[in-house]
Protein backbone atom coordinates (compact mmCIF):
# COMPACT_ATOMS: atom_id res chain seq x y z
CA UNK A 1 0.00 0.00 0.00
CA UNK A 2 1.38 3.61 -0.93
CA UNK A 3 0.38 5.94 1.62
CA UNK A 4 0.83 9.67 1.74
CA UNK A 5 0.74 11.50 4.81
CA UNK A 6 0.39 15.28 4.56
CA UNK A 7 1.66 17.07 7.74
CA UNK A 8 2.49 20.64 8.38
CA UNK A 9 4.74 22.73 10.61
CA UNK A 10 3.32 24.81 13.26
CA UNK A 11 4.86 26.82 16.08
CA UNK A 12 5.44 25.56 19.55
CA UNK A 13 2.63 25.52 21.95
CA UNK A 14 4.94 26.70 24.56
CA UNK A 15 5.71 29.45 22.75
CA UNK A 16 4.67 32.92 23.73
CA UNK A 17 2.44 34.29 20.68
CA UNK A 18 3.32 37.49 19.12
CA UNK A 19 1.01 39.19 16.42
CA UNK A 20 2.70 41.70 13.73
CA UNK A 21 3.03 45.04 13.27
CA UNK A 22 0.36 44.78 10.67
CA UNK A 23 -1.82 42.32 12.83
CA UNK A 24 -2.16 39.85 10.09
CA UNK A 25 -0.56 36.71 11.31
CA UNK A 26 1.92 36.12 14.02
CA UNK A 27 5.42 37.45 14.36
CA UNK A 28 7.27 34.18 14.10
CA UNK A 29 10.55 34.75 12.90
CA UNK A 30 11.90 33.96 16.63
CA UNK A 31 9.40 31.49 17.19
CA UNK A 32 9.90 27.63 17.57
CA UNK A 33 8.01 24.91 15.65
CA UNK A 34 6.88 21.87 15.96
CA UNK A 35 5.03 18.98 13.95
CA UNK A 36 1.19 19.64 13.88
CA UNK A 37 0.19 17.27 16.80
CA UNK A 38 -3.04 15.44 14.70
CA UNK A 39 -0.67 15.07 11.47
CA UNK A 40 1.62 13.20 14.40
CA UNK A 41 -1.25 10.84 14.56
CA UNK A 42 -1.79 10.64 10.41
CA UNK A 43 1.82 9.83 10.01
CA UNK A 44 1.59 7.17 12.98
CA UNK A 45 -1.01 5.24 11.12
CA UNK A 46 0.30 5.49 8.17
CA UNK A 47 3.85 3.59 9.75
CA UNK A 48 1.23 1.16 10.93
CA UNK A 49 -0.47 0.22 7.93
CA UNK A 50 2.84 -0.47 5.96
CA UNK A 51 4.17 -2.44 9.00
CA UNK A 52 0.97 -4.26 8.30
CA UNK A 53 0.53 -4.15 4.86
CA UNK A 54 3.92 -3.17 3.05
CA UNK A 55 4.34 -0.78 0.70
CA UNK A 56 6.02 3.14 0.85
CA UNK A 57 5.40 6.18 2.98
CA UNK A 58 5.26 8.92 1.12
CA UNK A 59 5.62 12.64 3.69
CA UNK A 60 3.96 15.53 2.11
CA UNK A 61 4.48 19.00 3.28
CA UNK A 62 3.51 22.07 2.08
CA UNK A 63 5.41 25.22 4.06
CA UNK A 64 8.37 27.59 3.67
CA UNK A 65 11.73 26.59 3.77
CA UNK A 66 11.02 26.21 7.62
CA UNK A 67 9.21 23.44 7.23
CA UNK A 68 12.18 20.93 6.43
CA UNK A 69 12.36 20.28 10.20
CA UNK A 70 9.32 18.54 11.02
CA UNK A 71 9.99 16.65 7.31
CA UNK A 72 13.07 15.29 9.09
CA UNK A 73 11.47 14.56 12.02
CA UNK A 74 8.97 12.58 9.94
CA UNK A 75 11.45 10.68 7.89
CA UNK A 76 13.28 9.95 10.98
CA UNK A 77 10.01 8.09 12.57
CA UNK A 78 9.99 6.11 9.66
CA UNK A 79 8.53 7.16 6.48
CA UNK A 80 10.72 6.69 3.35
CA UNK A 81 10.59 9.67 1.73
CA UNK A 82 9.35 12.98 1.37
CA UNK A 83 8.17 15.67 -1.28
CA UNK A 84 8.21 19.23 0.10
CA UNK A 85 6.03 22.22 -1.83
CA UNK A 86 8.04 25.04 -0.63
CA UNK A 87 6.34 28.80 -1.07
CA UNK A 88 6.71 31.48 2.07
CA UNK A 89 3.35 32.12 1.52
CA UNK A 90 1.94 28.75 2.23
CA UNK A 91 3.30 29.21 5.70
CA UNK A 92 -0.35 31.82 6.36
CA UNK A 93 -2.14 30.56 2.96
CA UNK A 94 -5.98 29.08 3.34
CA UNK A 95 -6.84 25.74 3.49
CA UNK A 96 -7.70 25.81 -0.73
CA UNK A 97 -4.40 27.59 -1.19
CA UNK A 98 -2.58 24.37 0.76
CA UNK A 99 -5.10 21.74 -0.73
CA UNK A 100 -3.93 23.09 -3.96
CA UNK A 101 -0.60 22.79 -3.21
CA UNK A 102 -0.64 19.43 -1.67
CA UNK A 103 -2.79 18.09 -4.74
CA UNK A 104 0.53 19.17 -6.78
CA UNK A 105 2.36 17.08 -4.85
CA UNK A 106 0.32 13.80 -4.53
CA UNK A 107 -1.62 13.69 -7.88
CA UNK A 108 1.39 11.79 -9.91
CA UNK A 109 2.57 9.43 -7.33
CA UNK A 110 -0.22 7.25 -7.59
CA UNK A 111 -1.34 6.77 -3.96
CA UNK A 112 -3.81 4.17 -1.97
CA UNK A 113 -4.24 6.15 0.16
CA UNK A 114 -3.82 9.67 1.78
CA UNK A 115 -3.67 10.49 5.77
CA UNK A 116 -4.40 14.13 6.90
CA UNK A 117 -4.37 14.77 10.45
CA UNK A 118 -8.24 16.47 11.74
CA UNK A 119 -6.72 20.21 11.40
CA UNK A 120 -3.63 22.71 12.11
CA UNK A 121 -3.09 23.79 15.49
CA UNK A 122 -2.53 27.18 14.14
CA UNK A 123 -5.47 28.25 11.97
CA UNK A 124 -7.65 25.05 12.70
CA UNK A 125 -9.99 25.70 9.18
CA UNK A 126 -10.25 21.79 9.40
CA UNK A 127 -10.79 21.97 5.68
CA UNK A 128 -7.40 20.98 3.80
CA UNK A 129 -7.99 17.37 4.04
CA UNK A 130 -11.39 16.90 2.76
CA UNK A 131 -10.80 19.73 0.26
CA UNK A 132 -7.50 17.67 -1.04
CA UNK A 133 -9.95 14.75 -1.29
CA UNK A 134 -11.68 16.38 -3.90
CA UNK A 135 -9.45 18.10 -5.86
CA UNK A 136 -7.81 14.08 -6.26
CA UNK A 137 -11.31 13.29 -6.94
CA UNK A 138 -11.02 10.68 -3.99
CA UNK A 139 -13.95 9.88 -1.63
CA UNK A 140 -12.85 11.05 2.12
CA UNK A 141 -13.93 10.02 5.33
CA UNK A 142 -12.99 12.38 8.31
CA UNK A 143 -12.30 11.79 12.28
CA UNK A 144 -11.18 8.43 12.05
CA UNK A 145 -10.44 6.43 14.85
CA UNK A 146 -9.53 3.01 13.49
CA UNK A 147 -8.20 1.79 9.46
CA UNK A 148 -9.54 -1.41 8.10
CA UNK A 149 -7.74 -2.07 4.56
CA UNK A 150 -7.83 -5.01 2.78
CA UNK A 151 -8.20 -5.94 -0.93
CA UNK A 152 -8.56 -1.88 -2.34
CA UNK A 153 -11.19 -1.37 0.30
CA UNK A 154 -11.20 0.49 3.05
CA UNK A 155 -13.50 0.02 6.29
CA UNK A 156 -12.98 2.61 8.79
CA UNK A 157 -14.50 3.97 12.28
CA UNK A 158 -15.68 7.62 12.24
CA UNK A 159 -16.06 9.60 15.33
CA UNK A 160 -19.63 11.32 15.36
CA UNK A 161 -20.88 13.55 18.23
CA UNK A 162 -21.65 12.38 21.92
CA UNK A 163 -19.82 9.43 21.98
CA UNK A 164 -21.60 8.01 19.30
CA UNK A 165 -19.04 5.69 16.09
CA UNK A 166 -20.30 4.83 12.54
CA UNK A 167 -18.32 2.40 10.25
CA UNK A 168 -17.97 3.55 6.93
CA UNK A 169 -16.71 1.60 3.72
CA UNK A 170 -14.73 3.38 0.66
CA UNK A 171 -13.23 1.92 -2.19
CA UNK A 172 -9.12 2.74 -2.58
CA UNK A 173 -7.76 5.13 -3.56
CA UNK A 174 -9.18 7.58 -0.87
CA UNK A 175 -8.15 10.08 1.87
CA UNK A 176 -8.68 10.19 5.63
CA UNK A 177 -8.77 12.72 8.21
CA UNK A 178 -7.54 10.63 11.69
CA UNK A 179 -8.70 11.41 14.57
CA UNK A 180 -5.90 12.25 17.21
CA UNK A 181 -5.23 9.43 20.15
CA UNK A 182 -6.36 7.15 17.03
CA UNK A 183 -2.76 5.15 18.31
CA UNK A 184 0.30 5.86 20.43
CA UNK A 185 3.11 7.51 19.20
CA UNK A 186 6.31 6.79 18.41
CA UNK A 187 9.29 8.79 18.45
CA UNK A 188 12.46 8.68 16.39
CA UNK A 189 14.91 7.09 17.21
CA UNK A 190 18.81 7.53 16.75
CA UNK A 191 18.94 5.20 13.75
CA UNK A 192 16.28 6.77 12.64
CA UNK A 193 17.54 10.06 12.87
CA UNK A 194 20.71 9.12 11.13
CA UNK A 195 18.73 7.21 8.14
CA UNK A 196 16.74 9.89 7.64
CA UNK A 197 19.71 11.93 6.54
CA UNK A 198 20.27 9.88 3.27
CA UNK A 199 16.33 10.21 2.82
CA UNK A 200 15.02 11.57 -0.49
CA UNK A 201 13.48 15.25 0.25
CA UNK A 202 11.85 16.12 -3.35
CA UNK A 203 11.19 20.37 -3.83
CA UNK A 204 8.32 21.26 -6.00
CA UNK A 205 7.63 25.16 -6.47
CA UNK A 206 3.59 25.49 -6.26
CA UNK A 207 1.86 27.11 -8.71
CA UNK A 208 0.62 30.40 -7.81
CA UNK A 209 -2.55 30.73 -5.50
CA UNK A 210 -5.37 32.89 -5.75
CA UNK A 211 -6.45 33.18 -2.24
CA UNK A 212 -10.08 34.00 -2.02
CA UNK A 213 -10.26 34.58 1.72
CA UNK A 214 -7.52 36.75 4.12
CA UNK A 215 -7.10 37.67 7.66
CA UNK A 216 -8.30 40.80 7.83
CA UNK A 217 -7.03 41.39 11.28
CA UNK A 218 -5.85 38.73 14.03
CA UNK A 219 -5.42 39.88 17.68
CA UNK A 220 -5.80 38.73 21.55
CA UNK A 221 -9.58 38.16 22.41
CA UNK A 222 -11.08 41.16 24.86
CA UNK A 223 -10.87 39.96 28.61
CA UNK A 224 -14.78 39.62 28.94
CA UNK A 225 -15.55 37.70 32.01
CA UNK A 226 -14.91 39.38 35.80
CA UNK A 227 -12.45 36.25 36.21
CA UNK A 228 -11.58 36.81 39.86
CA UNK A 229 -7.25 36.60 39.59
CA UNK A 230 -5.87 35.51 42.87
CA UNK A 231 -1.92 36.67 43.17
CA UNK A 232 0.65 36.10 45.87
CA UNK A 233 2.99 33.40 46.91
CA UNK A 234 1.77 29.75 46.11
CA UNK A 235 0.70 29.23 49.66
CA UNK A 236 -1.48 32.84 49.41
CA UNK A 237 -3.18 32.20 46.53
CA UNK A 238 -4.18 28.66 47.53
CA UNK A 239 -5.50 29.94 50.83
CA UNK A 240 -7.10 32.46 49.33
CA UNK A 241 -8.95 30.03 46.62
CA UNK A 242 -9.52 27.78 49.17
CA UNK A 243 -10.97 30.58 51.39
CA UNK A 244 -13.50 31.50 48.46
CA UNK A 245 -14.67 28.84 47.28
CA UNK A 246 -16.33 27.91 50.46
CA UNK A 247 -17.28 30.69 51.84
CA UNK A 248 -18.18 33.16 48.15
CA UNK A 249 -18.86 30.28 46.05
CA UNK A 250 -20.04 27.52 48.37
CA UNK A 251 -18.37 25.00 46.14
CA UNK A 252 -16.91 23.36 48.96
CA UNK B 1 -30.00 35.47 0.56
CA UNK B 2 -28.57 33.38 2.78
CA UNK B 3 -29.25 29.39 3.19
CA UNK B 4 -29.31 27.48 6.13
CA UNK B 5 -28.28 23.89 6.02
CA UNK B 6 -30.06 21.96 8.88
CA UNK B 7 -28.97 18.62 10.44
CA UNK B 8 -30.75 16.19 11.98
CA UNK B 9 -30.62 12.51 12.82
CA UNK B 10 -33.20 10.09 13.01
CA UNK B 11 -35.78 12.72 12.92
CA UNK B 12 -34.29 14.67 15.47
CA UNK B 13 -33.27 18.12 14.61
CA UNK B 14 -29.42 19.09 16.33
CA UNK B 15 -29.98 22.53 18.40
CA UNK B 16 -26.69 23.75 16.60
CA UNK B 17 -29.39 23.87 13.43
CA UNK B 18 -31.37 26.93 15.20
CA UNK B 19 -27.57 28.46 16.63
CA UNK B 20 -27.14 28.53 12.88
CA UNK B 21 -30.65 30.00 11.91
CA UNK B 22 -30.00 32.55 14.50
CA UNK B 23 -26.65 33.64 13.24
CA UNK B 24 -28.22 33.74 9.71
CA UNK B 25 -30.97 36.41 10.99
CA UNK B 26 -28.91 38.16 12.72
CA UNK B 27 -26.38 38.29 9.43
CA UNK B 28 -29.47 39.88 7.30
CA UNK B 29 -30.96 39.62 4.27
CA UNK B 30 -33.81 36.72 3.47
CA UNK B 31 -33.03 33.24 5.50
CA UNK B 32 -34.19 30.31 3.26
CA UNK B 33 -33.41 26.58 5.17
CA UNK B 34 -32.75 23.44 3.13
CA UNK B 35 -33.79 20.16 4.56
CA UNK B 36 -31.98 16.78 3.71
CA UNK B 37 -32.80 13.26 4.11
CA UNK B 38 -35.51 10.53 3.11
CA UNK B 39 -38.78 11.64 4.91
CA UNK B 40 -37.93 15.42 6.47
CA UNK B 41 -41.89 16.59 6.76
CA UNK B 42 -41.56 16.74 10.16
CA UNK B 43 -38.23 18.01 10.81
CA UNK B 44 -38.73 20.24 7.82
CA UNK B 45 -41.73 21.63 9.74
CA UNK B 46 -40.17 22.10 12.95
CA UNK B 47 -37.02 24.82 11.56
CA UNK B 48 -40.04 26.22 9.82
CA UNK B 49 -41.30 27.66 12.69
CA UNK B 50 -38.52 30.04 12.72
CA UNK B 51 -38.83 33.62 11.04
CA UNK B 52 -37.43 32.46 7.60
CA UNK B 53 -38.76 33.08 3.66
CA UNK B 54 -39.11 29.16 3.21
CA UNK B 55 -37.79 25.94 3.92
CA UNK B 56 -36.51 23.68 1.10
CA UNK B 57 -36.40 20.19 0.97
CA UNK B 58 -34.20 17.53 -0.78
CA UNK B 59 -36.28 14.05 -0.08
CA UNK B 60 -34.60 11.58 -1.29
CA UNK B 61 -33.98 7.51 -0.29
CA UNK B 62 -30.58 8.00 -1.25
CA UNK B 63 -30.28 10.22 1.51
CA UNK B 64 -31.53 8.30 4.43
CA UNK B 65 -28.28 7.83 5.59
CA UNK B 66 -25.64 10.55 5.90
CA UNK B 67 -23.26 10.12 3.19
CA UNK B 68 -20.66 13.39 2.31
CA UNK B 69 -20.91 12.44 -1.14
CA UNK B 70 -24.43 12.40 -1.07
CA UNK B 71 -24.69 15.69 0.50
CA UNK B 72 -22.22 17.40 -1.70
CA UNK B 73 -24.37 16.17 -4.68
CA UNK B 74 -27.44 17.60 -3.63
CA UNK B 75 -26.61 21.06 -2.05
CA UNK B 76 -24.31 21.25 -5.08
CA UNK B 77 -27.94 21.21 -7.21
CA UNK B 78 -29.45 22.87 -4.46
CA UNK B 79 -27.23 25.89 -4.38
CA UNK B 80 -26.87 25.90 -8.47
CA UNK B 81 -31.04 26.38 -8.82
CA UNK B 82 -31.28 28.60 -4.87
CA UNK B 83 -28.28 31.03 -5.90
CA UNK B 84 -27.41 31.91 -2.25
CA UNK B 85 -25.04 34.63 -1.74
CA UNK B 86 -24.41 32.97 1.26
CA UNK B 87 -24.71 29.34 2.84
CA UNK B 88 -24.55 28.96 6.92
CA UNK B 89 -24.05 25.84 8.35
CA UNK B 90 -23.65 24.54 11.94
CA UNK B 91 -20.30 23.64 12.88
CA UNK B 92 -20.53 20.10 13.76
CA UNK B 93 -18.72 16.89 13.09
CA UNK B 94 -20.61 16.14 9.67
CA UNK B 95 -20.53 19.69 8.37
CA UNK B 96 -16.60 19.12 8.98
CA UNK B 97 -17.55 16.03 6.98
CA UNK B 98 -18.59 17.70 3.59
CA UNK B 99 -18.77 21.22 3.89
CA UNK B 100 -14.97 21.36 2.50
CA UNK B 101 -15.54 19.34 -0.08
CA UNK B 102 -18.66 21.15 -1.09
CA UNK B 103 -17.10 24.36 -0.88
CA UNK B 104 -14.57 23.06 -3.21
CA UNK B 105 -16.62 21.28 -5.51
CA UNK B 106 -18.20 24.52 -6.42
CA UNK B 107 -15.60 26.57 -6.03
CA UNK B 108 -16.70 29.01 -3.13
CA UNK B 109 -14.55 30.08 -0.26
CA UNK B 110 -15.68 28.38 3.06
CA UNK B 111 -14.85 29.81 6.59
CA UNK B 112 -15.54 27.17 9.18
CA UNK B 113 -15.68 27.38 12.99
CA UNK B 114 -17.26 31.47 13.10
CA UNK B 115 -18.15 32.80 16.50
CA UNK B 116 -19.62 36.10 14.96
CA UNK B 117 -20.24 37.96 11.51
CA UNK B 118 -18.23 41.50 12.16
CA UNK B 119 -18.65 44.71 9.36
CA UNK B 120 -18.69 41.26 6.69
CA UNK B 121 -15.84 39.63 8.12
CA UNK B 122 -16.22 36.20 10.22
CA UNK B 123 -14.68 36.17 13.44
CA UNK B 124 -13.46 32.85 14.24
CA UNK B 125 -10.28 31.69 16.84
CA UNK B 126 -6.73 30.85 15.64
CA UNK B 127 -3.93 29.22 17.37
CA UNK B 128 -6.30 27.11 19.97
CA UNK B 129 -8.49 30.09 20.74
CA UNK B 130 -5.27 31.93 21.73
CA UNK B 131 -5.95 34.34 19.39
CA UNK B 132 -8.84 35.93 17.29
CA UNK B 133 -9.49 36.69 13.74
CA UNK B 134 -11.38 38.67 11.06
CA UNK B 135 -11.38 36.79 7.77
CA UNK B 136 -12.47 38.61 4.98
CA UNK B 137 -13.80 36.49 1.93
CA UNK B 138 -14.95 38.00 -1.07
CA UNK B 139 -18.03 37.00 -2.91
CA UNK B 140 -20.46 34.13 -2.30
CA UNK B 141 -19.55 31.86 -0.05
CA UNK B 142 -20.40 29.29 2.78
CA UNK B 143 -19.25 29.84 6.46
CA UNK B 144 -19.76 27.14 9.92
CA UNK B 145 -20.81 28.57 12.78
CA UNK B 146 -19.29 27.10 16.31
CA UNK B 147 -21.34 25.70 18.84
CA UNK B 148 -22.76 28.21 21.66
CA UNK B 149 -21.75 30.87 19.31
CA UNK B 150 -25.24 31.94 19.05
CA UNK B 151 -28.06 30.48 21.05
CA UNK B 152 -30.58 29.04 20.17
CA UNK B 153 -33.73 30.73 22.06
CA UNK B 154 -32.18 33.93 20.58
CA UNK B 155 -33.45 32.48 17.19
CA UNK B 156 -36.68 34.27 15.66
CA UNK B 157 -39.88 32.77 15.59
CA UNK B 158 -42.02 33.68 12.66
CA UNK B 159 -45.78 34.95 12.51
CA UNK B 160 -46.83 32.15 11.17
CA UNK B 161 -45.13 28.71 9.71
CA UNK B 162 -42.58 28.92 6.99
CA UNK B 163 -43.71 27.72 3.58
CA UNK B 164 -41.97 24.10 3.01
CA UNK B 165 -41.20 23.38 -0.80
CA UNK B 166 -39.56 20.48 -2.29
CA UNK B 167 -36.35 21.14 -4.71
CA UNK B 168 -36.62 19.13 -7.67
CA UNK B 169 -32.74 17.90 -7.40
CA UNK B 170 -32.04 14.07 -8.12
CA UNK B 171 -29.60 12.17 -6.82
CA UNK B 172 -27.36 9.43 -8.46
CA UNK B 173 -26.59 6.91 -5.72
CA UNK B 174 -24.12 5.38 -7.85
CA UNK B 175 -21.81 8.23 -7.47
CA UNK B 176 -22.29 8.06 -3.45
CA UNK B 177 -18.68 5.84 -2.60
CA UNK B 178 -18.85 6.06 1.23
CA UNK B 179 -20.94 2.96 2.09
CA UNK B 180 -22.28 3.91 6.05
CA UNK B 181 -23.09 1.34 8.75
CA UNK B 182 -25.16 1.94 11.74
CA UNK B 183 -24.37 4.47 14.51
CA UNK B 184 -23.04 3.06 17.64
CA UNK B 185 -21.86 3.61 21.16
CA UNK B 186 -19.22 2.23 22.31
CA UNK B 187 -19.45 0.27 25.90
CA UNK B 188 -21.22 1.73 28.13
CA UNK B 189 -19.61 4.44 30.16
CA UNK B 190 -17.93 3.08 33.23
CA UNK B 191 -18.12 6.46 35.05
CA UNK B 192 -21.11 9.27 34.43
CA UNK B 193 -19.24 12.32 35.52
CA UNK B 194 -22.17 14.14 34.62
CA UNK B 195 -23.72 13.18 38.26
CA UNK B 196 -20.39 14.69 39.98
CA UNK B 197 -20.82 17.30 42.03
CA UNK B 198 -16.97 18.17 41.78
CA UNK B 199 -14.24 17.87 38.98
CA UNK B 200 -10.73 18.32 39.25
CA UNK B 201 -9.49 18.02 35.42
CA UNK B 202 -5.96 17.61 34.12
CA UNK B 203 -4.87 19.24 30.68
CA UNK B 204 -1.18 19.05 29.02
CA UNK B 205 0.48 21.15 32.10
CA UNK B 206 0.26 17.90 34.29
CA UNK B 207 3.35 16.77 32.13
CA UNK B 208 3.33 13.23 32.37
CA UNK B 209 1.17 10.22 33.93
CA UNK B 210 3.26 10.03 37.16
CA UNK B 211 2.15 13.60 38.28
CA UNK B 212 -1.49 12.66 37.95
CA UNK B 213 -1.31 11.36 41.61
CA UNK B 214 -1.11 14.67 42.55
CA UNK B 215 -4.42 15.80 40.83
CA UNK B 216 -5.83 12.82 42.52
CA UNK B 217 -4.66 14.23 46.09
CA UNK B 218 -6.79 17.49 45.46
CA UNK B 219 -9.66 15.39 44.11
CA UNK B 220 -9.58 13.16 47.36
CA UNK B 221 -9.43 16.43 49.42
CA UNK B 222 -11.91 18.20 47.61
CA UNK B 223 -14.16 15.02 47.72
CA UNK B 224 -14.46 15.39 43.72
CA UNK B 225 -14.04 12.93 40.89
CA UNK B 226 -10.69 13.25 38.39
CA UNK B 227 -11.38 14.03 34.96
CA UNK B 228 -8.69 15.38 31.75
CA UNK B 229 -8.80 17.18 28.55
CA UNK B 230 -8.35 15.21 25.72
CA UNK B 231 -4.67 15.05 25.00
CA UNK B 232 -4.41 13.37 28.08
CA UNK B 233 -6.77 10.62 27.31
CA UNK B 234 -4.99 10.29 24.26
CA UNK B 235 -1.85 9.59 25.52
CA UNK B 236 -3.37 7.03 27.50
CA UNK B 237 -2.55 8.75 31.18
CA UNK B 238 -6.62 8.40 31.74
CA UNK B 239 -9.37 6.19 30.08
CA UNK B 240 -11.05 7.73 27.86
CA UNK B 241 -14.30 7.57 29.24
CA UNK B 242 -12.90 10.43 32.29
CA UNK B 243 -12.45 12.63 29.12
CA UNK B 244 -14.43 15.94 29.01
CA UNK B 245 -15.36 18.11 26.42
CA UNK B 246 -16.93 17.45 22.61
CA UNK B 247 -15.14 14.39 22.23
CA UNK B 248 -16.46 13.09 25.64
CA UNK B 249 -18.81 13.77 28.63
CA UNK B 250 -20.70 17.13 28.96
CA UNK B 251 -20.79 17.93 32.47
CA UNK B 252 -22.52 20.96 34.84
CA UNK B 253 -20.89 20.15 38.07
CA UNK B 254 -21.07 22.66 41.46
CA UNK B 255 -17.21 22.62 40.81
CA UNK B 256 -14.79 22.68 37.92
CA UNK B 257 -10.69 22.91 38.89
CA UNK B 258 -9.29 23.14 35.89
CA UNK B 259 -5.53 22.02 36.41
CA UNK B 260 -2.92 23.10 33.31
CA UNK B 261 -6.11 23.22 30.59
CA UNK B 262 -5.58 25.83 28.55
CA UNK B 263 -8.80 25.60 26.93
CA UNK B 264 -9.70 24.64 23.39
CA UNK B 265 -13.12 25.29 22.71
CA UNK B 266 -13.55 21.39 22.04
CA UNK B 267 -12.85 21.31 25.67
CA UNK B 268 -15.11 24.42 26.73
CA UNK B 269 -17.91 23.03 25.42
CA UNK B 270 -17.93 20.27 27.82
CA UNK B 271 -17.78 21.78 30.67
CA UNK B 272 -18.66 25.31 30.71
CA UNK B 273 -21.92 24.89 31.93
CA UNK B 274 -19.76 24.45 35.61
CA UNK B 275 -21.24 26.29 38.05
CA UNK B 276 -17.94 27.49 39.83
CA UNK B 277 -14.70 27.26 37.55
CA UNK B 278 -11.64 27.62 38.84
CA UNK B 279 -8.65 28.18 36.76
CA UNK B 280 -4.60 27.06 37.42
CA UNK B 281 -2.08 27.84 34.63
CA UNK B 282 1.45 28.94 33.66
CA UNK B 283 0.18 30.69 30.60
CA UNK B 284 -1.91 33.88 31.56
CA UNK B 285 -3.08 34.35 27.98
CA UNK B 286 -5.02 30.69 28.49
CA UNK B 287 -8.24 30.94 27.12
CA UNK B 288 -9.50 28.92 29.96
CA UNK B 289 -9.41 31.93 32.04
CA UNK B 290 -12.18 33.73 30.12
CA UNK B 291 -14.44 31.48 31.50
CA UNK B 292 -13.05 30.86 34.63
CA UNK B 293 -14.98 32.25 38.01
CA UNK B 294 -11.25 32.12 39.95
CA UNK B 295 -8.07 31.66 37.84
CA UNK B 296 -4.15 31.53 39.49
CA UNK B 297 -1.47 32.13 37.13
CA UNK B 298 0.75 30.04 38.06
CA UNK B 299 3.07 26.16 38.47
CA UNK B 300 0.78 23.98 39.83
CA UNK B 301 3.17 21.95 40.89
CA UNK B 302 3.64 24.34 43.72
CA UNK B 303 -0.33 25.83 43.81
CA UNK B 304 -2.24 22.54 44.22
CA UNK B 305 -0.09 21.09 46.76
CA UNK B 306 -0.53 24.10 48.71
CA UNK B 307 -4.20 24.01 48.36
CA UNK B 308 -4.21 20.14 49.42
CA UNK B 309 -2.81 21.32 52.19
CA UNK B 310 -4.92 24.05 52.83
CA UNK B 311 -8.33 21.48 52.81
CA UNK B 312 -6.69 19.49 54.89
CA UNK B 313 -6.04 21.38 57.72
Amino acid sequence: MKIAVCIKQVVTREWQLRVNDQKTWIRDQDASFELNEPDAYALEEALRLKEKHGGEVVVCCAGPARSTQVIREALARGADRAVHVESDALASADANAVAEALAGAIKDEGVDLVLTGLQSDDQGFGQVGVVLAEKLGMPHATIIMEVQASDGTLRVKRELEGGWFQWVGLPMPALLTIQSGINQLRYATLKGIMAAKKKEIKKITPAAANPSQHIASIYFPEKGKKTKMLSGSPAEAARELVKRLREEARAL
Amino acid sequence: MILVVAEHREGKLNRATLETIAAAQVAGGPVKIAVLGSGVDAVAAEVGKAEAAEVVTIDDPALKDYTADGFVLALEQLIAAEKPERVFLPHTYQTRDFAPALAARINRPLVTDCVSVKDGAYVRPMFQGKLQADVAVEGPHLATFQISAYRADAMKNGASAAAVRKASVAIDASKIRQKPEAPFKEAKQAVDLSQAERIVSVGRGIKGQENLQLAQQLAQAMGAEIAASRPICDAGWLPMDRQIGSSGQTVAPKLYVALGISGAIQHLVGMKGARTIVAINKDPEAPIFEIADYGIVGDLFEIVPAMIAELNK
